[in-house]
């Protein structure tokens, strides 16, 4: 009778631990709580230390994973955010918003026979850490160059390029049109899925570096880029993000309690309408709201309409859950916050009252026809299926394009038929000399990360610029 | 930066002069342009139009009634505050010609608008003929340069304390009937602009408005300041804030601007009471 060795348990993927749903649909607390120190050791000791890491392929920025996750299995979680420093100027950030799934865990080698590490939860631990225990050390800058580059856009790609030029002795002056800086990560994400007290730690770290932020000024109407250059800058890194609304265009629109995504956005998380009167801009509360888009920015406003008090949030989308394309982590809290999900509906007009208040929508059932050029299944209208929702706050979250205010006003930019810039793939290089581009205002509205690993590649193009020549 | 230089009480406190030291905002201004104002971190961003601009000095001058929490804050500023943000110059600049015969037209602070495009019509050769009007004379702003920037000039006030006793729109008749008048410019409460916009485009006479929808980012990033134009829908923060006043839906922009009328005054009372204890 041979002998059989027990099997070993394999240990399961570390769960993080989340504030109840029924609690948290209530409050603006960040959802997840974080790992604990035991739990972050024991789930990187799952890691496998491969010696071709299939993970790093996955990341926009080449974050070392197996390097820092190996430094958090040996309790030196320091040493963990030094290395992800190393790659990666925005970790926390990171760490919460990237669609990990889809990157560096989808390529994990332990997720093709268990659960991936989970690299995401991971990061955020390294970088929270430090930032609580650290001693507010920040990477050493190599010797000034004396050349000046204008970041014109505090979002990711524009802090990622400034902390990259900063580390490479460049001198950078960072433009900002809103009083914070940030971008998205302070007016779009909400503070329950990424607390803006912790972009506010990552910008001072670029502080900290050197970097000069002018906020409250809008490049495009205040200062040209042509006269930044007269003013001495050497180079200009356009990162300005997608922002321009888009709405459907539908009768109605206008009515009192329609919103655009980046409105009802922006009151919440960057004024802080979630705070009135403490904070003085006013934001609706709806008591029956509806979502229209199924993107993460949809997700975001129907968990923010949940938490400013409504009784019900309708998520309408005209496709089917399966297409939907936010990230399923984004889906599933929202599911579990109780908001619900009215799939294959589109809308087709708004009613108000004689103040031209909104009081409802008619909608349109809706099923799946032919692939369109997106290789989604156009949705294709049932006749006479039409029916009323009663509401009394309508968020369209349905995209962004390019906002033509800094384009406009810089001459010898090509721009593509929709607005945004045309810049090298690989490089951000735009038509204009001197002059790179990258993240939302180039590929259209897209990601934190995607829009990161865009400033890196910039970084290192401008580098080159700098000391070799356009 | 963004720092108080010079302050004016006017109409017993109830309208307010600042002139900012703006440099960068100074040199760029064109007439119709404005700029977004915070008082602090807990207030809210609200867009005023330049009442005037020096580039030398590097100032940029707004005039503001105080009606709501955000302007009772910004009253509390004095010379050598600072305001906590201040972007610009926002919105597209009025297009000025020479077109012959021009009337413009203020209401209480809309002339503090209405005065750089005054001066920039008069300056482009244009014969032009001001109307102001207000409640009663103590509260009529900018009297001297608005005379001083017109050729033929009118004061009109409710309570007949100067001036016609009536409406800006009785005079607006006048002129009209007795000039071939190119074009008028109406800046105002909006009662005011509706219902000049009634008049002359009866007469066939194009002219322009200047929109006061509420803002939150001024550089069209969200939406709130939409309006319809010619059934079409605009962004007053950079389509305008000047449109044709014929193709404006006057009845919508009311209607929007009452969204927070709730809020607003519980604001207010809240700041009131705060100022009481």
């Amino acid at each position: 009778m041979s002998e059989t060795k027990p099997k070993k348990e394999a240990v399961p993927r570390a769960k993080m631990p989340e504030q109840d749903p029924d609690v948290r649909r209530r409050n603006f607390i960040e959802v997840p709580l974080g790992l604990t120190p035991e739990m972050a050791i024991t789930e990187a000791k799952r890691c496998l230390q491969c010696k071709t890491p299939a993970c790093v392929g996955g990341c926009p920025v080449s974050v070392s994973i197996p390097d820092f996750i190996k430094l958090i299995a040996e309790g030196d979680f320091s040493g963990a955010a030094n290395k992800l420093w190393e790659r990666n100027a925005l970790p926390a950030v990171c760490g919460r918003v990237c669609p990990q799934e889809e990157q560096c865990e989808g390529r994990c080698i332990v997720g093709k026979k268990g659960q991936p590490v989970a690299i995401g939860y991971l990061e955020r631990f390294a970088a929270d850490y430090e930032r609580k225990n650290g001693a507010g050390n920040v990477p050493e800058v190599k010797k000034k160059t004396g050349k000046r580059v204008a970041v014109i856009g505090s979002g990711p790609s524009g802090l990622t390029v400034a902390g990259d030029l900063l580390l490479k002795g460049h001198e950078v002056t960072i433009f900002e049109a809103f009083h914070k800086p940030g971008g998205v990560l302070v007016y779009g994400i909400p503070e329950f899925r990424l607390p803006k007290e912790i972009v506010a730690s990552e910008v001072a770290t670029l502080v900290k570096m050197g970097a000069d932020i002018q906020c409250n000024t809008v490049v495009g109407a205040s200062v040209t880029i042509d006269e930044l250059f007269e003013e001495g800058y050497d180079a200009a890194y356009i990162g300005v993000g997608a922002g321009l609304p888009r709405f459907m265009n539908l009768p109605g629109e206008n009515l009192i309690g329609i919103y655009s995504a980046n409105e009802y956005l922006t009151r919440t998380n960057l004024m802080k309408g979630y705070l009135f009167p403490k904070y003085d801009t006013p934001i609706a509360r709806g008591k029956h709201v509806v979502v229209l888009g199924a993107g993460n920015v949809a997700m975001d406003s129907a968990r923010t309409a949940m938490r400013l008090g409504a009784e019900s949030v309708k998520v309408v989308y005209r496709r089917s859950r399966d297409e939907m394309p936010a990230r399923e982590e984004e889906l599933h809290h929202a599911e579990q916050e109780k908001i619900e999900f009215v799939l294959l509906t589109n809308p087709t007009q708004f009613f108000g009252d004689k103040n031209g208040r909104l009081t409802g929508m008619e909608c349109l059932k809706m099923e799946l026809g032919e692939p369109d050029a997106s290789g989604r299944r156009r949705p294709v209208p049932i006749e006479g299926s039409e029916y009323k929702i009663d509401c009394d706050l309508v968020v369209v979250s349905v995209g962004s394009n390019a906002n033509p205010l800094l384009t406009n006003s810089t001459p010898n930019l090509d721009l593509n038929r929709w607005g945004n810039i045309v810049a090298d793939p690989a490089t951000g290089k735009t038509s204009k000399r001197g002059v790179w581009a990258g993240g939302d205002i180039v590929t259209g509205a897209a990601t934190v990360i995607l829009a990161m690993g865009a400033g890196r590649a910039v970084a290192n193009s401008i580098h080159d610029y700098l000391t070799l020549g356009w | 930066m963004a720092k108080i230089v010079y302050r004016e009480e006017m109409a017993q406190g109830t309208i307010i002069l600042n002139e900012i030291e703006a440099p960068r905002i100074s040199r760029k201004a064109k007439p119709g342009q404005f700029v977004i104002l915070q008082a602090d971190e807990t207030g809210e961003r609200i867009p005023l139009t330049m009442a005037d601009t020096d580039p030398e000095k590097g100032t940029i001058t707004i005039i503001y009634m105080v009606v709501g929490k955000s302007t009772a804050r910004f009253k509390e500023l004095q010379v050598g505050d600072e305001y906590y943000a201040l972007i610009g110059p926002l919105g597209a600049p009025t297009h000025v010609e020479n077109v012959g015969k021009v009337i413009c037209v203020g209401g209480g602070t809309g002339i503090a608008v209405l005065h750089p495009i005054t001066r920039a019509l008069k300056e482009a050769g244009n014969e032009v003929t001001t109307i102001l009007g207000s409640r009663s004379y103590d509260l009529l702003i900018m009297e001297e340069k608005m005379r001083a920037a017109s050729d033929h000039f009118h004061i009109c006030t409710d309570d007949g304390s100067k001036g016609h006793h009536g409406f800006v729109t009785d005079v607006l008749k006048q002129v009209l009937a007795d000039n071939e008048i190119a074009m008028v410019v109406a800046i105002g409460p909006i009662p005011m602009m509706k219902f000049c916009s009634l008049i002359t485009k009866e007469k066939g006479v194009k002219t322009l408005v200047s929109l006061n929808p509420i803002m939150v980012d001024g550089t069209g990033m969200c939406g709130c300041c939409r309006v319809t134009v010619g059934g079409e829908t605009k962004f007053a923060c950079v389509d305008g804030p000047e449109f044709d006043a014929h193709k404006v839906d006057f009845d919508e922009l009311a209607k929007r601007l009452a969204s927070y009328l709730d809020d607003e005054k519980a604001s207010m009372d809240a700041h009131k009471n705060c100022k009481a204890q």
